[in-house]
């Protein structure tokens, strides 16, 4: 397996939606190559930083405020019917 | 090497009835489906718009734009996926507005070269982000996903950061499943060789070990 080839299925590997066969051939090519070896794990913890590090959680008066305009538009909607949206 | 653990969220077994309620008229059932997904679609609108306000405004008009619409909802897709759809819709048209100068879609088609081809390969410290501060960190992260192009980070979050399935987020962005895998491989593989400048290890200068 080249390089190119693996990295065409990094994805797949990572979210683990990969036959057996391919897993095994991945997993020889990681077993000699450093740069791939290094690509897929830096890759994986990409992705584990992201999921953790709660960027733009909502502050909970934001979302009190939001909460209740959303709320009483939708009273509204429901009293003056559809057409007024 | 193990496989990425997604963040799974239980289903919720009694969101089809909410959903049910709803539709009939019942706004405490849909003020609880709002406190459900407010929190997601607030981060997804952020993550499009780059903007706090926008992201603001999509929040409202998402969720009223889901209630008025509930009777179209068919209950094929979960409600969160096609709330999702009706969210980047409403902030991909905050954006288009805000840079009316640029064509902002998610079909654009970004150069098919291998523009995700890895050029930094050296590896990482153990903890990288313990390297700083959560400050420090929270600008790292937030400029690096700025820096990719609309269509590719909005896959990224709505599969990586959100969770949603690769089906999921073919729907909700009406995409080919092959289309979000593609543009999620060289998502990661963008953010990655960016972030690889902070948190690559100290003496790991050559590359080599």
């Amino acid at each position: 397996m080249k390089c190119s080839e693996f990295l065409q299925e990094l994805t797949n590997y990572l979210d683990g939606v990969i036959d057996d066969r391919t897993k095994s051939e991945l997993e020889d090519h990681l077993a000699w190559c450093h740069n791939c070896y290094v690509v897929c794990d830096t890759t994986k913890k990409t992705i584990e930083i992201y999921r953790d590090s709660q960027l733009y959680e909502l502050p909970e008066d934001l979302r009190t405020r939001l909460r209740s305009a959303i709320v009483s538009k939708c009273q509204q909607h429901k009293k003056t019917g559809p057409q007024s949206v | 090497m193990s496989t990425i653990q997604p963040r799974v969220e239980q289903p919720v077994s009694d969101e089809l009835a909410l959903v049910q309620a709803a539709k009939g008229g019942d706004v405490a059932a849909f003020e609880e489906l709002v406190r459900r997904y407010d929190r997601n679609v607030f981060r997804i609108a952020q993550h499009i718009t780059q903007n706090r306000e926008d992201a603001e405004d999509v929040v409202q008009d998402a969720f009223l734009k889901a209630y008025t619409n509930l009777g179209q909802f068919q209950g094929q897709s979960k409600f969160y996926t096609w709330l999702v759809r009706i969210a980047v819709n409403e902030a991909l048209m905050k954006l288009r507005r805000r840079r009316p100068e640029r064509t902002v879609s998610l079909d654009e088609e970004v150069k098919t070269e291998d523009d995700s081809l890895p050029r930094e390969v050296a590896d990482w410290s153990p903890n990288p982000e313990q390297q700083y501060s959560q400050a420090e960190l929270r600008e790292i992260l937030t400029r690096t996903i700025q820096g990719l192009p609309p269509g590719f980070r909005t896959v990224f979050v709505l599969r990586d950061v959100e969770g949603l399935s690769t089906e999921e987020t073919a729907e909700a962005l009406d995409l080919s499943i092959p289309a979000v895998k593609s543009r999620l491989l060289r998502a990661r593989l963008q953010l990655r060789e960016r972030l690889s400048r902070f948190f690559q290890k100290p003496e790991s200068g050559d590359g080599n070990k």
